[in-house]
């Protein structure tokens, strides 16, 4: 079996994924299942998926050389995937689109999202208010608390937010929340489930949807440079934008793929967000993977300066990578996250969202180990305008 | 035959049905609730659910979750729960308990060294609102080659082709999830719900429970008209919620009581 056949036709990457959610969303998910496996194979859907890419959210998105970042990191070059400067600022956008086509495609009007950091809030209501469609988008009251600016586009958009104050108040709340929204509502209402995660066929669709990013890589890279990078390097929560660049990469055995989760306060402090560094198989919000729990099976809080990162479970198909050993996994602390940040401001006046700055952070440490003439391609998953206040914050600074 | 299915066979030799009422474990406190579980059985519950405290309990509402996070900062977790029903049936060894939860906890304890331990504990059923029957292989084999009951649900949404395989995956009963929505949502349509067991009848020969909306003595009748069981969860957890301290006991029999006889009246 090859990876990229990946998953079967249940939903498992291996032992991960799969579909563990309670009979009253078995319906609504074998409905989505069929329709977009219709959609997949229908040229007139991918058609109009790759016109909105192109004219909505302004893809292909470029491949930059950032010359003065690698000089300072001394060793490799670094190349950067401009996923920030999409349509709403992030890679979120690819997902979102392909999900309200979906939608419209079988008759919703009512869309519903969780968020963590607020950009697949943001692209939800951004495609809802573009295709005409109502939106709800469930956030959790901390993340909405250091999100502001985010939660204000949402609502210019045409957007109700709703702040969720049960649990950890985080994204894993936000999402519990959408799916008993989803089971109530089930027959008028689309859950744009923002990460490569949930319950098949969302691991898989959004994949597919977000596999746009490497497939430019595959052909800028070498354009660019004449070949395929050594390394690919990107950020993981949920895992979207990693899985998207990786995925078209994995028969390309030569190019290492890199993930980096959110180290939070270190690995050995026990407060993070890195399930694949540090945390073992179970279940949670309908599929099988890799996940943060204590001895009882109770998933533990996570912790992380990047709310996008902020998720005690990760997208079934990284676990499968790992454990197949064609990806690895990493995790860099908030600290390491904040210095990279300021490199790729101050170096090549890119401000970088929290999230991708962790990717950022990895190709600091990995450069000076490889040669001057290796090549590392970070996927810079999403801009930084929106973590401005939590930046200020951090450095004590009042705005 | 198990428990369960010893109880809903008194039952119907008594022209009766089942009353069958939950708890969370460790909700309001972890010594109260094998008191709490007594006092079920002794104001007219049948079966007894128990519910396993869950960090993120995805299918339930409010009120459940509140119990479930009451539960937590109790300190409950799955190992405790089976003390507690083994702590239970030192006197009261005829009233089935069924555990209701999700599939961590379980998974994590491993689901052969959990079906062994909860059939040592006492435990007659298991109910993982989320392990479908498609990701169930494996699991419901284990329970009941451990002698335990694999409980699943129905919904409004279940497509007739889907309940001849939950039935076959199933032991002990059926459990009809009468509304869309999580656990505590409001109304209910009784001649809806009529209809739907008549389909699911058609596939499946176990005894069929009724749940969500229950709230009081004529909807315990009209629901007890048309099920085998009638089953009541957030309006009791509600109860327990809401008590007066020293009061929770005495509100809960009270409550219980008064769905008994409204299950009792519909066999009248």
């Amino acid at each position: 079996m090859k990876l990229t056949d990946l998953p079967d036709s249940r939903g498992h990457f291996g032992p991960y994924g799969g579909i563990f959610v309670a009979e009253t969303l078995m319906a609504a998910l074998e409905e989505l299942r069929v329709e977009y496996e219709k959609a997949r194979n229908d040229p007139a859907f991918l058609a109009e998926f790759e016109y909105e890419l192109k004219h909505y959210v302004g893809r292909p998105s470029p491949v930059y050389h950032a010359k003065r970042l690698s000089e300072a990191y001394g060793g490799a070059q670094i190349y950067l995937k401009r996923e920030d400067l999409n349509h709403t600022g992030a890679h979120k956008i690819n997902n979102t689109i392909g999900q309200a086509l979906l939608a419209r495609r079988m008759g919703k009007k009512r869309v519903i999202a969780e968020t963590g950091a607020g950009q697949h809030g943001v692209a939800s209501a951004t495609v809802a208010a573009r295709y005409g469609m109502e939106c709800v988008v469930y956030m959790g009251a901390e993340d909405v608390a250091r999100q502001s600016p985010n939660v204000f586009r949402m609502k210019l958009l045409g957007a109700t937010v709703v702040p969720v104050s049960s649990g950890s108040k985080t994204l894993k709340d936000a999402l519990n929340e959408a799916m008993r929204d989803w089971v109530t509502n089930v027959e008028s209402t689309f859950y744009i489930l923002g990460t490569a995660a949930g319950p098949h066929p969302y691991p898989m669709l959004v994949r597919d949807f977000q596999c746009v990013i490497g497939r430019e890589c595959i052909v800028q890279m070498p354009e660019l440079t004449g070949r395929q990078p050594d390394c690919v390097v990107a950020c993981v929560g949920g895992g979207s934008n990693a899985i998207g660049i990786f995925h078209p990469y994995i028969p390309y055995e030569d190019v290492r793929l890199i993930g980096v989760e959110a180290g939070g306060s270190g690995i050995a402090s026990g407060k993070h967000a890195a399930p694949l560094s540090a945390g073992t198989p179970g279940v949670l919000h309908g599929f099988r993977s890799y996940l943060m729990q204590d001895d009882n099976g109770q998933i533990i809080e996570t912790h992380s300066v990047s709310a996008g990162l902020d998720y005690p479970g990760v997208g079934p198909e990284h676990s499968w990578l790992k454990d197949a050993g064609r990806a690895e996994y990493v995790a860099i602390d908030d600290d390491e996250a904040m210095a990279a940040f300021h490199d790729l401001c101050r170096y090549e006046g890119i401000i970088p969202a929290l999230e991708s700055s962790h990717a950022v952070a990895h190709a600091k440490k990995l450069a000076p180990t490889l040669g001057k003439d290796k090549i590392i391609l970070v996927n810079l998953s999403g801009r930084g305008d929106k973590d401005i206040n939590t930046v200020a914050k951090v450095a004590g600074i009042t705005l | 035959m198990s428990r369960i299915g010893e109880t809903f066979t008194a039952l119907k030799a008594q022209n009766k049905k089942a009353l069958i009422t939950f708890i969370t474990a460790g909700d309001p406190g972890k010594g109260l609730t094998v008191p709490m579980m007594h006092v079920l059985v002794e104001a007219g519950a049948d079966i007894i659910e128990l519910g396993v405290p869950f960090s993120d309990p995805m299918a339930d509402g409010p009120v459940i979750q509140r119990a479930s996070e009451r539960a937590l900062a109790n300190k409950v977790g799955l190992k405790d729960v089976l003390a507690m029903t083994a702590e239970f049936r030192k006197s009261n060894t005829t009233t089935p308990v069924v555990l209701m939860g999700y599939a961590n906890p379980v998974e994590h304890m491993g689901y052969e060294t959990f079906a062994k331990a909860a059939k040592a504990a006492g435990v007659d059923g298991v109910l993982t609102v989320d392990i479908p029957p498609e990701e169930s292989a494996g699991v419901s084999d284990v329970f009941k080659a451990h002698g335990i009951d694999p409980v699943f649900l129905l919904s409004p949404t279940t497509p007739e082709a889907r309940v001849e395989q939950v039935a076959a995956a199933a032991g002990g009963f059926i459990y009809y999830v009468s509304l869309k929505g999580v656990t505590g949502s409001a109304n209910l349509d009784t001649e809806e719900v009529a209809r739907k067991l008549e389909m699911v009848r058609r596939h499946c020969s176990l005894p069929v429970g009724v749940g969500f909306g229950i709230r009081d003595a004529a909807t315990a009748e009209a629901v007890a008209r048309i099920a085998d069981a009638v089953v009541v969860g957030s309006r009791i957890v509600n109860e327990i919620e809401t008590a007066p301290e020293g009061e929770c006991s005495n509100r809960v029999r009270h409550l219980v009581a008064e769905l008994r006889r409204g299950v009792d009246a519909a066999s009248k």
